[in-house]
């Protein structure tokens, strides 16, 4: 009998595969379709203080090996999130969830961190520092090391929870920010966010999305996201959560073997709602195949 | 909502851009008309979202236009080929408002939607009146299909080739109807929403990731708070409707 099971930041997990923040609302649509503690666990749609309605629409457009999006953190505010949604989650995912938070200031990061600091389901906090998709916040913070190292320590002080923060592949080297965020206090890093991309309408000669660029997500991303996944593993000491295109059991081992502990299944939700569960199936004759008892074994293999 | 497989059994040309694809398989998961499908497609990232025109229970009708290199891969298609597809998608319309005599107003690939909700009023014993938009003659597609079902049919062209010549709005004029239910293009809606009177339902349309709620790609503003067209639509009151 293979192991499936890993572990991040001292928070054991059935198996590694996660659904990643934005392709997965609040777990209540898979919660129709299968039972979602099947999971490790999984990132729900990313919370700021203040209800958002995000972007104008169309917010969506396909790629030969993906799609953009352009949502703009669409989410109801942290308040309904602790009164309403987070009960509600607890009857159905009974599991550490990974709270994903955002701001567009230090200080709304602080306060989001502090108002999930006594949620009992809350395992850890993935800090989004990467949203390519609005503006004076999210992605801003996330392409400088020393902005990214001052929101880790600010949520640091907030929180007793793991926090680990989500990093932008749109920058020039992905290392010297998860180094900055290890120092300052960081206990994981998630990569990676969706790359800038845009689809242009050759009838009307205009972008296909409204606010005219959005984040490419999809298979077409996952070469970029176990490159960087490999590079920030000998940069750092901490976990690493891999995420970008991750759409079979094959991928999911190749992107532990470059670093990944745990691993976000992204925009193959979108298009196979049943992919996680069947990723988790897959996952023990696919270890059989090369070789693998336990899987929390291969973390870094590749190196 | 579930995922099955559907073996195609006909696939036809009604106009030059316009086909009528009829599947088999697992329709369990239909309740309402005005619901839809997501189409998997080979080569495709993200599935195609068809609107039901009719269903049965192991059969269903699309009837879809080409419009981008999605749909021009399904026109191709031959019997006997399986395809994934989500079904029971969406909230549908509301036949139970309808009244005695309800309106229904389609524009061009909009219309077969109402087919289904046409069958289901008259099997309720309501008389609906139904207006088909079209540009142009050669467009016109499921007239004779609604007045088959023993509806009253309108229709109008745009450069008045056949039927009443002008728009959806101008067959409206005189009629009078207990309950209004559209799908068609936007300015449709803005012309409709100009001139009905009472209470009725449109069928909104939007570019979509999942179809199923979970991405948030296909959102809208309502008076009664921000809803997403895939989950909570594609079909809204008039009341809640912003403009």
């Amino acid at each position: 009998m293979v192991d499936i099971s890993t572990s991040l930041c001292g928070i054991k997990l059935d198996n590694p595969v996660m659904g990643a923040s934005g392709t997965f609302g609040y777990g209540e649509e898979f919660a129709e379709l299968y039972d979602i503690n099947k999971l490790g666990s999984f990132s729900f749609k990313g919370i700021t203080e203040e209800p958002r309605f995000g972007n104008a629409t169309p917010r969506i457009a396909e790629c030969p090996a993906g799609m953009i999006n352009s949502v703009g953190l669409q989410n109801p505010g942290v308040k309904v999130l602790v009164d309403e949604i987070l009960p509600e989650m607890k009857k159905i995912f009974h599991k550490p969830v990974m709270a994903n938070i955002n701001g567009f200031s230090i200080g709304e990061y602080e306060r989001v961190a502090a108002s999930l600091e006594g949620q009992d389901n809350i395992g850890w906090l993935e800090v989004n520092v990467s949203c390519p998709n609005v503006h004076g916040g999210g992605m801003s913070f996330g392409t400088s090391a020393k902005a990214a190292a001052e929101v880790t320590a600010a949520v640091r002080k907030q929180s007793t929870k793991p926090i680990i923060i989500k990093l932008s592949p749109n920058v020039t080297d992905i290392t010297e920010i998860a180094k900055a965020c290890e120092a300052a206090g960081a206990d994981g890093i998630s990569l990676i966010n969706t790359m800038l991309g845009m689809r242009i309408n050759l009838k009307s000669r205009r972008p296909v999305i409204a606010n005219k660029s959005g984040g490419y997500s999809g298979p077409g991303i996952f070469p970029v996201a176990v490159s960087m996944i490999y590079r920030v593993y000998e940069a750092v000491n901490i976990p690493i959560v891999g995420m970008g295109g991750v759409s079979s059991a094959d991928d999911v081992i190749e992107m532990m073997m470059a670093g990944a502990r745990c691993v976000q299944v992204g925009a193959a939700n979108l298009t196979d709602p049943f992919i996680c569960p069947k990723i988790i199936d897959d996952l023990p004759k696919a270890m059989e195949k090369y070789n693998i008892e336990k899987l929390a074994d291969i973390i870094g293999a590749a190196h | 909502m579930t995922e099955s497989i559907f073996t195609i059994k006909e696939n036809v040309a009604l106009t030059d851009s316009v086909y009528k694809m009829t599947l088999e398989g697992d329709t369990s998961a239909l309740s309402k008309p005005g619901q839809f499908v997501n189409i998997k497609l080979e080569g495709k990232f993200l599935r195609r979202p068809i609107s039901v025109c009719e269903y049965g229970e192991n059969s269903l009708v699309l009837i879809y236009k080409v419009v981008g290199s999605g749909t021009e891969d399904m026109s191709v298609m031959q019997a006997g080929k399986k395809l994934n597809l989500l079904v029971g998608l969406g909230n549908g319309f509301n036949p139970d408002k309808s009244g005695d005599a309800p309106l229904l107003i389609g524009g061009g690939v909009g219309i077969p939607p109402l087919y289904g909700l046409c069958k289901e009023l008259i099997a309720k014993g309501a008389k609906p009146t139904v207006i088909l938009g079209f540009n142009t003659k050669s467009e016109i597609f499921l007239e004779k299909e609604f007045e088959n079902l023993g509806a009253k049919v309108i229709v109008a062209t745009a450069d008045g080739s056949y039927g009443v010549k002008g728009f959806v709005t101008d067959a409206m004029a005189d009629l009078t109807y207990s309950f209004f239910y559209t799908c068609g293009p936007l300015p449709m809606f803005k012309a409709i929403e100009a001139k009905a009177v009472g209470s009725g339902q449109y069928s909104f349309e939007e570019r979509m990731g999942c179809g199923f709620g979970a991405c948030m790609g296909c959102s809208c503003k309502t008076k009664y708070g921000d809803k997403r067209i895939c989950k909570d639509g594609p079909v809204l009151d008039r009341e809640e409707v912003i403009w």
